[in-house]
């Protein structure tokens, strides 16, 4: 992979990339032992596996991956007298378009994510370990293979890790060129060496009934680089990162009409939608104009120039105050951005400008979630091939009036009504994308003078 | 195991409350009160994918109150806290206090939709497709479905007739990605031969590479495939499924006596499929008893009974027929007369079979054994349906076949000078086409020719599985019931009248006119069977209290 390495940008505060781009910084043991690296672990290994998930949990570290879920938490359903194996999985599958963080951590920092994994092992008393890398990343896991090898050789991996009894082991897996198998239950399944079909949730919440029908923990890379830090800063003092509920710092990976694209840490929250696109990135290109937002990978609402969003917030005085904001004032957090209708998701920021079709920017959207699709359950399958079907047909001038109609139902037909959240990806941007630019979509049978798809309201019901 | 009966939860379902035992699945719940919940995916002797989303429900579990207890509305009942999110039925048990809406604004939408999803890529080719008649994907249409289609794609194209394996063909474009076909091979038939190919709308059903669906239990894909996608490679295209009469029998193709729907139409036995019955088949049944039935309509069986003058044999009605037999057969003492019956005679044959033979007053009588490898699955060893109610009513003993040997013997030293065959030919059981001529005189009642009818004295043609009432014992000793599904062919006539004729002009007895009536006869004097009547029996069969032991694996006759 060709990296251009440059200099931070002054907003940001590097913590899990801080040997991203770094001169002189190179990948092996050495380097990592030089700065500090696997303290942590000795650390830890001298702590109560308890008291290290309590410190996570303090820390308010919610998963990069995309729903953003409380880190500690999850740790927590671990029952510390659980008699079946542990396992803890790695998520290194970073398939969600628009998101290119974890890649940099693996092929640059690739200790990073070990010290914080066999810490995550440690504390859930995983005995075994997989890093499910994505297949199309062949470098980034023969990286992290010799990373591996590497802290064996220095027995922080093995038996009795350290002198304190406790054993683990961690293999790379390589993916199986899907998307689907970053979703966790689909790379369970990809991982026992099945199709990669996501599991009914209940009963197969990962927890519980995981890999192996054991009890799992699966985290994404850059969740998993946290622990270390968490573990160095100490929960409460981590937690004074970003913003209540919203702790820590996160990488946002920004593409699109902007001048300075690129990944960027920065505390959560601690910087807006604004201030992202015109300070760190530079604004857009000469003469452009702001149109729209995808705020946390592909699949995330996409967010209008010019909306009004009514934001609560909790005043200093325990009441709550609302004030309207517009899409650049919004904070760069999991709760503001799920307040305004969209999501912190995997931290892929799409920045659109005014030369931008939007019929043609959902179809390049639904042409990637029709291929995608593993096809499993129904209303994905067939949904997510239609819905690209149909803008095919828009942009090759064959678009009808009632297209925009169809297109919200087929979503809204999918969305909350499949097995895994790859139904509401798809739908996400269908259902955004025609209600915020509905003219656009509609604009195109307009043009084309047909109207109806049959002449017939296609609501009737039979008899 | 302790047999205190699982505890009963209180379950809401569409406002009403009721009790379901723990464990319940709140797909089966729903159907118990009569809010039949629609599913393809779903099918209760397999695992639950939750694949088609087509059995998703509103559901809510009790709100609680700040004291961790559930609040208590008006009637005395919990408050239900719904779930915003629609859920699937089929992969969840009830719980108590649990509410279920199975007809809400928000049920019918997502059926609506998901309905509409599953038509789009289906070429809707029911004018030409088997299952249609008996297609879930054309019920549910009628009912969830909508009239139109806003559809104005091109159709995925998948592939098509498809030679699956030798006896099932797929239509992949019919296929709605249940994988219900998927999970019968790998959970019931233990032979893990299907699987998807590709992704997204695209996927489709095939073997895995290299392998082909051969398994002897192949055929149940068909019958569990809720869409035309598997079709019998048999039965396709031979007759539309809602001509079909059927009737409920059992297979006699093995002594599992698996319960079967017989199909027919004007006469004619299209197909039998599996009919539920856990003490027996579960569903399914095995493509090998399943799809030996097409001699029941060969052009070659016996339709007439017919006597041999000066060496040519001519029909000869049934008096004359009964008449010559009664008369030859009475001329020889009882040692000179063997009776080789079937194993595959009902317990009304043969228990005017053990008649005839008293009458008779021979010693030299059996059945033919006929064994092959038993599978583990349904198929059993003893590939005679009803071995038990032979031993039972004393037409052959523990050892079946045993005295086969004994009597070719007596009958190559001129010991035995005429022989009755029922059902069987005798070139099976040991005889040689020499054995067969040297006799002086042959009896042979059947369906089919064979070296035993070419060489027959008087044939007297009887009537298939498929056109007796009956009943019969298989392996587990359950006692089951044949049914007549077509006519008896011709002027062939049913096995038991013929039995029951020949006994008469033996014996001079009284008649007996109903085959209810032979089965009381038989009811009085055989003590496994006092108190039953053939009506009792019923559709699901009847547990033998004290049902003779089943032999193990029928010897071979050494012949």
């Amino acid at each position: 992979m060709v990296s251009i390495a440059r200099t931070p940008h002054p907003r940001e505060k590097r913590l899990i990339f801080k040997n991203v781009d770094r001169p002189g910084y190179t990948p092996d043991i050495d380097c990592y032992l030089a700065d500090g690296g696997y303290e942590e672990l000795k650390k830890a290994v001298s702590m109560p596996p308890p008291d290290i998930v309590a410190e996570v949990k303090a820390s308010g570290l919610r998963g990069r991956g995309g729903a953003g879920f409380p880190c500690g938490a999850k740790w927590g359903f671990i029952k510390p007298e659980e008699t079946k194996p542990v396992y803890l999985i790695c998520n290194a599958d970073e398939s969600e378009p628009g998101t290119f963080k974890d890649r940099y951590i693996i092929h640059q920092d690739p200790h990073q994510l070990v010290e914080g994994m066999i810490i995550a092992c440690y504390a859930v008393k995983a005995r075994l370990a997989y890093i499910y890398i994505r297949g199309e990343f062949p470098l980034g896991a023969k990286i992290l293979e010799q990373a591996l090898a590497e802290a064996r050789a220095h027995n922080f991996l093995g038996k009795d890790i350290l002198g304190s009894g406790f054993d683990l082991e961690i293999y790379v897996h390589r993916g199986a060129g899907a998307y689907i198998c970053g979703e966790e239950t689909g790379l369970i399944e990809s991982l026992e060496g099945k199709r990669a079909y996501p599991r009914i949730k209940p009963p197969y919440f990962p927890a519980v009934l995981g890999l192996y029908m054991s009890p799992t923990i699966v985290n994404n890379v850059e969740t998993l680089c946290n622990v270390k830090h968490i573990l160095r800063m100490g929960g409460a003092e981590y937690a004074k990162m970003g913003r209540p509920n919203n702790t820590g710092t996160r990488v946002l990976c920004v593409s699109g009409d902007v001048q300075r694209p690129g990944y960027f840490e920065l505390e959560v929250g601690g910087i807006t939608m604004g201030e992202l696109i015109y300070d760190v990135c530079g604004g857009l290109k000469p003469g452009r104009k702001l149109k729209a937002v995808i705020p946390g990978g592909s699949s995330a609402k996409v967010l209008r120039a010019g909306e009004r969003y009514k934001m609560k917030s909790k005043q200093p005085d325990g009441s709550m105050a609302e004030r309207e904001i517009g899409l650049e004032e919004i904070p760069m957090d999991f709760d503001s951005l799920a307040a305004v209708g969209s999501m912190a998701g995997s931290g892929g920021v799409i920045v659109m400008d005014d030369t931008r079709d939007m019929v043609w920017t959902l179809n390049n959207i639904n042409e990637f979630y029709a291929h995608e699709s593993c096809g499993q359950c129904t209303p994905c399958r067939e949904g997510s091939l239609w819905m690209m079907k149909m803008t095919t047909r828009m942009l090759q001038g064959g678009g009808v009036s009632s297209d925009p109609d169809t297109l919200k139902s087929v979503a809204d037909n999918i969305a909350g009504r499949t097995i895994c959240a790859f139904g509401e990806a798809c739908a996400w941007p269908t259902q955004s994308f025609i209600a915020k630019f509905r003219d656009e979509f509609s604009g195109l049978a307009e043009r084309n003078g047909r109207m109806t798809n049959n002449g017939a309201p296609h609501t009737e019901s039979h008899p | 195991m302790s047999d205190t009966p699982p505890p009963l939860f209180n379950v809401q379902i569409d406002g009403v409350w009721h009790q379901f035992p723990k464990g319940t699945r709140v797909i089966e719940a729903c159907s118990e009160t009569g809010k039949f919940i629609p599913r393809y995916c779903y099918h209760k002797k397999l695992s639950s994918p939750g694949n088609c989303r087509m059995c998703l429900i509103e559901m809510g579990m009790p709100k609680m109150g700040p004291d961790r207890k559930p609040e208590l509305g008006t009637d005395g009942k919990p408050v239900i806290n719904w779930i915003p999110r629609p859920q699937i039925s089929c992969a969840q048990d009830v719980a108590d206090g649990m509410g279920i809406r199975t007809d809400s604004p928000m049920v019918r939408e997502c059926r609506n939709g998901v309905m509409e999803f599953l038509l789009i890529n289906h070429p809707l080719d029911c004018p030409i497709c088997d299952q249609a008649g008996e297609c879930q994907l054309q019920e549910f249409s009628v009912q969830y479905g909508t009239g139109g289609s806003r559809f104005l794609e091109e159709k995925v194209k998948k592939p098509k007739r498809v030679e699956l394996g030798p006896r099932v063909t797929l239509d992949d474009e019919r296929c709605i990605l249940c994988s219900r076909c998927i999970r019968f091979m790998k959970e019931v038939a233990n032979d893990d031969v299907l699987g998807f190919a590709s992704r997204g709308s695209h996927t489709y059903l095939t073997a895995h590479p290299g392998r082909h669906l051969d398994s002897n239990y192949s055929l149940n894909t068909v019958d569990i495939c809720p869409v035309g996608a598997l079709t019998s490679t048999d039965f396709r295209f031979k007759m539309r499924v809602w001509f079909l009469k059927e009737t409920k029998s059992i297979c006699t193709s093995c002594a599992t006596g698996c319960n079967t729907l017989i199909g027919t139409r004007e006469g004619i036995v299209y197909r039998q499929t599996p009919r539920e019955n856990d003490a027996v088949n579960s569903c399914w049944m095995c493509d090998y008893g399943r799809l030996n039935f097409h001699y029941v309509n060969s052009e070659d069986r016996l339709k007439a009974p017919q006597t041999r003058q000066n060496g040519a044999l001519s029909d000869t009605g049934w008096t004359a027929a009964l008449t010559r037999t009664a008369d030859a057969l009475r001329k020889f003492p009882g040692s000179e007369v063997a009776v080789i019956a079937s194993a595959r005679m009902t317990n009304e044959e043969l228990w005017l079979t053990r008649r005839l033979i008293d009458a008779l007053g021979t010693t030299h009588h059996d059945v033919v054994p006929r064994h092959g490898e038993a599978d583990k699955i349904l198929l059993n060893a003893d590939r005679n349906p009803n071995t038990l109610g032979a031993q039972l009513l004393g037409v052959t003993d523990e050892n079946p076949g045993g005295r086969l040997r004994g009597i070719v013997d007596a009958v190559r030293a001129g010991e035995i000078k005429a022989v009755v065959a029922l059902g069987e030919d005798l070139a099976e059981a040991g005889f040689t086409v020499q054995d067969l001529h040297g006799l002086s005189f042959l009896a042979a009642m059947g369906i089919l020719p064979s070296e035993t009818t070419s060489a027959a004295t008087v044939i007297l043609p009887g009537a298939s599985f498929a056109e007796k009432r009956g009943s019969m014992i298989n392996a587990k000793g359950r006692l089951q019931r044949l049914n007549r599904a077509v006519p008896v062919l011709s002027q062939a006539r049913d096995d038991w009248e013929i039995l029951r004729d020949l006994v008469q002009h033996l014996t001079g007895a009284n008649g007996v006119y109903l085959i209810e009536d032979v089965f009381r006869q038989m009811a009085e004097s055989v003590a496994e069977l006092r108190g039953l009547t053939l009506s009792k029996i019923s559709d699901m069969g009847i547990e033998l209290e004290d049902a003779p032991e089943a032999s193990p694996t029928p010897e071979p006759a050494k012949v």
